[in-house]
This record gives C-alpha cells, sequence and structure tokens, in this order.
C-alpha cells in the first residue's frame, strides 16, 4: 500500500470525528467566544443613531440629526419587536436605562410634536446626559471590548477612556481573584496529602497496596454529583458530622457547616484528590529504590535522600497532578452551586447566572473567555508534564 | 527516613485513603436506613429507599432517560473514535498535533464553557431540550475517551497481519472485519465503557441544555440536593456508585487485556 493511499484512507477515517467535533463543539465554543467581543441587540434596533453617532466625539450631547434618528428608531424597534432586547442590553450597561428607553418610546409613539430633540428631552431628562449616549455606543460595535471590560470591572466612558466601575457595582476582580485562590488553595491541600498518599502506594507492603489503591480508585470512579452529595449527607446541620460532634460532646449545638468556604474546599479537595495522586505515583514508581539505597551507602542521611534524591524526580509528577487539579478547580460549577455560599461563588457559577438569569449572554461569553484563558495560560505553564500516559490513567 | 519522619507520613497517608472513602461508606448504609433522617449509623436496615426510588415515576424517567442518552451518545462517540484512532494510527498525516488538539479538546474545555455555548448554539436550532442536543454532546465529550483508549490498544497491534491479510486477498473491509477489530475490541469496548461512564456523570450540560423532558439521574439528584435531602437521593446515589464502579472495573480488566496482546509495546 503506497503512502500516500494510507494517508488518503487516514484522513477519510478521521473526517467523521473531525467534522462531528468541529459541528458539535468546536463551533458553538467560537460562536460563544465571539459572542464576548459583539453586540447584536442595539445594533438591530438602532441602525439610524448608531450612524449618527458613529463620529460623535462624546464630549458634549450629540447634535439635533441624532435625535432624529434616535426618535425614528425608537417608533420603529417598538413596531418591529427588537426594542425590548436592545432596552435589556442598555440597561445592563447602565441600570434604569431600560425604563428611559421604553418609556420613551412609547411616548413618541403617540405622535412626535414640535423638534424630536425637544421631544426626547422632555420625554426623559437622561437624554440630556452625555453618558446615555454613551452606553448606545458601547452597546454598538462588533468586534467591541466593552463586554470584556466588563468582566474586569471596567467601562469605556462616552469620549472614549477607560475608567473603573464605581465601587459598589465592581464584582468580577473579586470573583475572579476568588476562583484563583480556592483554585490555589485546593492544588495546594491536594498536593499536600497526595504527596504522602502516592509515596504510601509506592512503599507500602504488597497486601496493603490493593487496598490503599481501592480507597483512591473507589471515589475517582464514583460521579461527582455522588460526591457532593455525600459532603453534603456529612456536613448537613443534622448530618453525620454534627451527630459525631454532639455525641463526643465537642458542640452543644449543630454547627452550621454548609454553604461555607470550608465546606466548599473539603469536598473540591476529596473529589480532585485522586488527580494528584495518580500521576504522582505514576512518576514515583518508576524511580528506581537503588538509588536510596546508593545514596544513603554514600553517608546521605534521610533528609537528604529524600531532598536531593527523591523530591528532584517526582517534580514532573507534581507539575502534571498539579495542572490537572488547578484547571479543574476553576472552572468547578456543581459542587460549589451545591455546597457554597451564595456570596462566596466562583467564575464558572456567573457564566453560568449571566447565561440563563439575566440572560446577558455578551457578558456571559466575555467570562468565559476570560476563564478559557486562564486555563490555557496554567496549561501552557505546565502543559509540557502532561502526556497522554497522565490521560490514560483514567 | 527518621522514626518521627516515617510515623507522620504512615498517619498522614492512612488518613488521606481514609478521607477519601469515608464519606461513600456513609452514603452506602444510610442509603438502607429503615429511618427517615440522616441518623448515622441507621436505627435499622430496609429496602424502602429503594422501593420508593423505583415508584417514583420521576426517578424513574431519569434512568430511562440516562439509559437512552448514553447509550446513543456510547455509539457514536465508539464507532467516530474507533474509526479517528485507526485513522490517526494507519498514517503520518500532516499536522497530526492539531488535529490531535482539536479531538481532545473537550477534555480540556471548562464543562461550564461547552455548557453556555452549546445552550446559545444549540437553541436557535431546537436542539436546546431535546434528547438529540445531549445525545451529540456527551457524544463530543466521550469520544476523546474512546480515541484514547483505541490507540493505545493498536499500538501493539502488529501491522504485518493486515500486509498477510491482504497478500491473502482480503479487501480493506474484510480485513479490518476479521483480523484488526477481533484484535483491538476489547480497547473499543474500554473507550465505549469510558464515553458511558462519562455520560452517566455529566450534570452541568444536563443542567443548561436539557429540558424538563430531558431530567437525568444526576440531574434530578442535583435538583433534589438543591431542596430537601431525602434518603431516596442516597440511594440513587448508591446505584450510581454501583454502576459507575462496575463499568470502570470493566474498563480497567478489558485494558488490561488489551496490554496483554502487546508484551513489548511502549507504554
Amino acid at each position: 500500500m503506497g503512502r500516500a493511499r494510507a494517508q488518503v484512507e487516514a484522513a477519510l477515517l478521521l473526517a467523521p470525528l473531525l467534522l462531528f467535533i468541529a459541528l458539535t463543539f468546536a463551533a458553538p465554543i467560537a460562536v460563544i467566544l465571539w459572542r464576548g467581543v459583539s453586540d447584536t441587540e442595539v445594533p438591530r434596533a438602532f441602525p439610524r443613531t448608531l450612524a449618527v453617532l458613529a463620529d460623535w466625539k462624546g464630549r458634549n450631547l450629540p447634535g439635533d440629526e441624532a435625535f432624529a434618528a434616535l426618535a425614528e428608531d425608537l417608533v420603529a424597534a417598538r413596531a418591529a419587536g427588537t426594542l425590548n432586547a436592545a432596552a435589556g442590553r442598555l440597561n445592563s450597561d447602565t441600570p434604569g436605562l431600560r425604563t428611559v428607553v421604553l418609556a420613551t418610546a412609547r411616548r413618541l409613539a403617540r405622535g412626535v410634536e414640535g423638534s424630536p430633540r425637544a421631544a426626547i428631552l422632555a420625554a426623559d431628562p437622561a437624554w440630556g446626559e452625555v453618558e446615555t449616549w454613551g452606553a448606545f455606543r458601547r452597546a454598538g460595535a462588533t468586534p467591541t471590548d466593552t463586554h470584556l471590560l466588563a468582566a474586569l470591572d471596567l467601562r469605556r466612558s462616552a469620549d472614549g477612556t477607560i475608567t473603573a466601575v464605581p465601587e459598589e457595582r465592581r464584582l468580577f476582580r473579586a470573583v475572579a481573584l476568588r476562583t484563583v485562590w480556592i483554585g490555589f488553595l485546593v492544588t495546594l491541600l491536594c498536593l499536600v496529602l497526595g504527596y504522602p498518599l502516592a509515596a504510601a502506594l509506592v512503599f507500602v507492603p504488597r497486601r496493603l497496596f490493593g487496598l490503599l489503591l481501592f480507597a483512591v480508585l473507589l471515589p475517582f470512579w464514583t460521579s461527582l454529583i455522588v460526591r457532593t452529595a455525600a459532603w453534603m449527607v456529612l456536613l448537613a446541620r443534622e448530618g453525620t458530622v454534627n451527630q459525631a460532634f454532639l455525641a463526643l460532646g465537642l458542640v452543644v449545638e449543630p454547627v452550621q457547616m454548609l454553604f461555607t468556604r470550608t465546606a466548599v474546599l473539603i469536598a473540591m479537595v476529596h473529589i480532585l484528590l485522586p488527580f494528584m495522586v495518580l500521576p504522582l505515583y505514576a512518576v514515583m514508581r518508576q524511580i528506581p529504590r537503588a538509588q536510596l539505597r546508593a545514596a544513603a551507602s554514600l553517608g546521605a542521611g534521610p533528609v537528604a535522600q529524600l531532598v536531593r534524591v527523591w523530591l528532584p524526580q517526582t517534580l514532573p509528577g507534581v507539575g502534571a497532578g498539579v495542572l490537572m487539579v488547578f484547571i479543574q478547580a476553576i472552572g468547578f460549577y456543581v459542587t460549589p452551586a451545591l455546597i457554597g455560599g451564595g456570596a462566596d461563588q466562583m467564575l464558572p457559577y456567573f457564566i453560568g447566572f449571566h447565561a440563563t438569569q439575566t440572560g446577558n449572554w455578551g457578558l456571559a461569553a466575555a467570562l468565559s473567555i476570560l476563564l478559557l484563558v486562564g486555563t490555557l495560560l496554567i496549561l501552557a505553564l505546565f502543559g509540557r508534564f502532561l502526556g497522554l500516559a497522565q490521560l490514560r490513567a483514567a | 527516613m527518621s522514626a518521627i519522619g516515617r510515623l507522620l507520613w504512615v498517619v498522614l497517608a492512612a488518613a488521606t485513603a481514609l478521607f477519601l472513602v469515608a464519606p461513600l461508606l456513609v452514603v452506602v448504609p444510610l442509603s438502607f436506613s429503615s429511618g427517615s433522617f440522616l441518623e448515622f449509623p441507621p436505627p435499622g436496615l430496609s429496602l424502602r429507599w429503594y422501593k420508593a426510588l423505583w415508584q417514583s415515576p420521576f426517578w424513574r424517567q431519569a434512568g430511562l432517560n440516562t439509559l437512552i442518552i448514553g447509550a446513543a451518545a456510547t455509539a457514536i462517540a465508539s464507532l467516530l473514535g474507533t474509526s479517528a484512532a485507526i485513522g490517526l494510527w494507519l498514517a503520518p498525516l500532516p499536522c497530526r498535533r492539531a488535529i490531535l488538539g482539536l479531538i481532545l479538546s473537550p477534555m480540556i474545555m471548562p464543562v461550564i464553557i461547552t455548557a453556555v455555548a452549546l445552550t446559545f448554539a444549540f437553541a436557535p436550532i431546537g436542539l436546546a431540550g431535546s434528547h438529540w442536543g445531549l445525545i451529540l454532546a456527551h457524544a463530543a465529550l466521550g469520544a476523546p475517551f474512546v480515541v484514547v483508549t483505541v490507540f493505545a490498544t493498536l499500538s501493539g497491534f502488529d501491522r504485518a497481519l493486515l500486509r498477510a491479510a491482504s497478500a491473502c486477498g482480503a479487501g480493506p473491509i474484510t480485513a479490518f472485519r476479521r483480523v484488526l477489530l477481533p484484535l483491538i475490541l476489547p480497547g473499543v469496548v474500554s473507550g465505549a465503557v469510558l464515553a458511558f461512564a462519562t455520560s452517566l456523570d455529566e450534570t452541568v450540560i444536563v443542567l443548561f441544555l436539557g429540558g424538563p423532558e430531558q431530567r437525568t439521574l444526576p440531574r434530578q439528584m442535583f435538583a433534589g440536593l438543591k431542596d430537601t435531602i431525602e434518603l431516596t437521593i442516597l440511594a440513587a446515589a448508591t446505584v450510581l456508585i454501583a454502576a459507575s464502579t462496575l463499568l470502570l472495573v470493566a474498563a480497567r480488566l478489558l485494558a488490561a487485556r488489551s496490554a496483554r496482546l502487546a508484551p513489548a509495546a511502549p507504554r
């Protein structure tokens, strides 16, 4: 069989899966990421206004032709049914703008007396403010950095300068920091607990090995929702841990443990620990034991054996484990949603929240970009440790 | 290692191992409780929560949906994944790294992004709130596992066998059916098992993309946990623990069997 023919056959065998993943996975991901840098609602409803605002400098109120275009757009969009979506989009930029837009459109639909400018300003004084018009411009461009800036608690004012949003409306920097911090804590705890356990797997007597491996694999095989449920049972007010504490007299009344940061950390460490132990074990069992004996015979004490012979050789396993735990931890949704406190949620929660609860897809998409960039950065930093061998540990 | 260090190590490792299994060791006995509360140890043993599980139309529908979606997704993932793994093995293609990256990307993508992306992209074409939407999504998540396991099995397959089949007059289809497939079957089945386990475990995409008609066991559990924790949920959890343990033990045995086919293959 010729090489070229084999390549054609190989391509034909690969094509169905590549096409399938492209259509059912890659394309939807591309669409949502694109949504993070584009805007559709306001351009659909306000084409004339945006055209006039294109060469507006954003320092003073726009001229009469902008008001005339706005009046036309408001009436037309109200009739076409595109106004509500656009008003919702503007409202997520500037709270209160929904009412302004809808009420003005209602007034204008009854008929415009005199100049559009006067009629619009009479309908709502908000139209006399530069920033109201700035909101239109922010929501009107594609590609736009509006959502990405919003995901970092920044915004562009009407004249184009980037400023931080007011203190009381800041949220996402804290969320991003919290996500990274929880990811870091979970990874650190997994490393501290997982490293001795992985080493124990290498050094235990044959008899105990099966039992210990089972202890690592059983939770690894059990689905995430089941393990989350288990922790909810243990940590509930009337749950097992509280029962034990009460029976032992450690506490007088049940302690609130669910819906706290600690509960989230415990459950996440439990769920992700096998992803630390398995790559560490895979690396550790390759290290020849004779090396430790050789080091000892050359006069190395226990600490020197550990620090100079053993630890350096386990670093690839540490890298792989840290990578797998951290990138999964910052993407956790189910466990924090069920066990975490409402005010202590991570980035994935807000992606889901803005996609389904507020319908602010642009922001949900921008937050997705943020999470994905973070994940890819970590992958690039630690990726060389991650081979197919680790994936096969599953 | 010094005696204190050794003791510390043993205690820490044993405590961690206990930490790993303890939650499951509490949940499984509680699901057989004859009481109605999270009282541990249970006041007595009974199968009442399993009976409640079986008799609830919601849980039964959820079980049925889990099986339908899992089976269909596994079938698609196995078919496409096996074909792709053979393609990867057959000949070195240009931009192989990019191809591998695309195939494995569903494993690396944070699942919340996949869930939101699919909800956004599938809703306009009528795939949100349908069984098909979830089947396609779960197939995409499961296919990489099939590719990885089948490809690993193929690395132990002797290419000379295909030339021999061809020399004996077998066409490519006969050679695949009579020579290649029987030898890589353990790899295919273990990949399929992993794909099914992935679908069985998947909660986030079901929450976002599925409608009330697509309730699966994980989704039903999620809804129940948001409410009050009933022991029926723990019975369902125990069923899931048993199912995934069985599946993954099967996958490991099959993987060990296909590895034996190729004792000399680089691992």
